[in-house]
């Protein structure tokens, strides 16, 4: 494995987020798609300069900290949730021989454990705004974000235990004969929809519920620190995509086409698959996603294990 | 489970449908005929301004935002100067309801944007059209029993000569 070059460390970062931003505007045109109009088309070439227009308006929006905020953490909160993600994207493996952090043996721990910090900006920028719509959303956050993190990390246990690896390099090679989506396709399953409520995606996004809590833990939040909440989600949301794509998926595997062609095209589906979530669905209420949480998604994944820990144990040499 | 696959297919299967968004600039909304849009002063047949200056109109407008000046030319009333400030005007299409002579008219057109906000004040010659708008035939001095230039009492259309109160005979 040589070392990434150090412009590639400085690009992959500018790369995501630029991506992130171009995600706004495929977010709102696939949801025009789907609604039966046309979206942002009006900006540059098929509208894709909306983004751009965004991000200056944003800009050049008054960064108002609220005079009850507590600022350190205010301004802190959201470069936490920017930089979780960003440093996520360091063992993610678009081919096999691209990843910033190289063949980490432990990349997707490292993950779980970035995940897990993310929660700490959900949760301190609606602690630190001081207010009740944001401490309500901030609260709703923990909660669903912890919860959705025990199975999340419990639905994986599957994949490391056939790989026997937490490297992502093995587990995508582990994958040449049969993707594992296939024997692990209940891990897939809460897998997936914990990665929706982690990056509080909707139908997940009770943290934000518009229309009970404003706009739930960034209530107060305005300008550029707005942005870099909206362009962590989105960029969470490309994370989760990869994620899955190299856990079950296959990551860069594929026949034909080059393996970066592969990656993106998998990951690109799966983000669509987002959004097509949030066309189409409505938000369940607290309670119900928090039941959904305990009493099926756990059971679910604690039988996955027990499954495939069986399933191994039977099939392993003696 | 299966509601939320169902829906979740529904839903992609509207990316093949027909759009209902109408490109606005480039493709233009059908609007009906009587579309409450910019108002227009018409002309009767002859080729002469219909307003009366009756003042109807003003007095109609909720928004008050119609102005006129009476003028008289040999019996014939005309508005010396009649202005919209169409900044104010919310189209209820009033004004063409009070109108006895059917010259203020509501047109299909919204077109009217301004960068300066003074520019939208209509004067009389930014309302006046040549033509007669929604009524063709109709001229408020033909069938009005009102004495103009070139028409005395009872020659209106419909009009029987007027009775002459001094005389006895039957």
């Amino acid at each position: 494995m040589r070392q990434p070059p150090f412009l590639a460390i400085i690009l992959t970062p500018l790369l995501i987020l630029g991506l992130a931003t171009l995600l706004t505007w495929v977010e709102r045109r696939l949801l025009g798609l789907w609604q039966d109009r046309y979206g942002p088309n009006r900006v540059g070439p098929g509208g894709m300069l909306q983004a751009v227009a965004d991000g200056i308006k944003m800009l050049f929006k008054q960064d108002w900290i609220p005079p009850f905020a507590d600022k350190g953490v205010f301004v802190l909160a959201p470069a936490i949730g920017m930089m979780t993600v960003l440093l996520s994207f360091a063992v993610i493996p678009a081919t096999s021989l691209r990843s910033i952090a190289g063949n980490l043996n432990v990349g997707l721990l490292f993950i779980l454990a970035m995940m897990g910090l993310g929660v700490y900006a959900v949760v301190l920028a609606g602690w630190a705004s001081n207010s009740k719509y944001a401490l309500l959303g901030g609260m709703r956050a923990a909660a669903q974000m912890i919860s959705y993190e025990v199975f999340m990390g419990l639905s994986l246990m599957g994949v490391v235990m056939i790989t026997g690896s937490f490297s992502l390099y093995d587990i995508v090679a582990a994958q040449s004969g049969l993707w594992f989506i296939v024997p692990q396709c209940l891990g897939f399953i809460v897998f997936l929809l914990a990665g929706i409520a982690e990056t509080h995606r909707l139908p997940f996004d009770l943290p934000e519920g518009e229309n009970e809590l404003g706009a739930g833990f960034h209530t107060e939040y305005s300008g550029m620190k707005f942005g870099m909440f909206f362009l962590a989600e989105y960029a969470g949301i490309v994370l989760v995509s990869a994620l899955v794509t190299t856990l079950y998926l296959g990551g860069w595997l594929g026949p034909f086409l080059p393996a970066a062609v592969w990656f993106v095209l998998k990951t690109g589906t799966l983000v669509a698959f987002f959004i097509l979530l949030r066309a189409a669905l409505p938000r369940p209420r607290y309670d119900q996603l928090m039941t959904l949480g305990w009493k099926v998604l756990l059971p679910l994944s604690l039988l996955n294990i027990a499954a495939t820990g069986t399933i191994l144990m039977l099939r392993a040499p003696e | 489970m299966l509601d939320t696959m169902r829906t979740l297919f529904l839903t992609f299967l509207h990316a093949f449908r027909h759009r209902v968004t109408i490109q606005y600039p480039e493709e233009k909304p059908y609007l009906p005929p009587r579309y409450r849009g910019r108002i227009i002063l018409s002309r009767d047949p002859d080729g002469e301004e219909r307003c009366v200056s009756c003042n109807l109109c003003a007095v109609a407008c909720p928004v008050d935002c119609i102005s006129l000046q009476k003028a008289e030319v040999e019996g014939r009333w005309y508005p010396e100067y009649f202005r919209i400030n169409f900044s104010r005007c919310i189209f209820c299409g009033f004004c063409e309801e009070a109108c006895p002579t059917y010259a203020i008219q509501l047109t299909p057109d919204f077109e009217m944007g301004e960068y300066v906000r003074q520019t939208l004040v209509y004067e009389k010659e930014d309302l006046l059209i040549s033509g007669t708008g929604k009524y063709p035939d109709y001229s408020f001095y033909r069938v009005a029993g009102v004495r103009i230039a070139g028409k005395d009492w009872g020659e209106s259309e419909h009009e029987r000569p007027p009775v002459d109160l001094r005389t006895l005979l039957p």
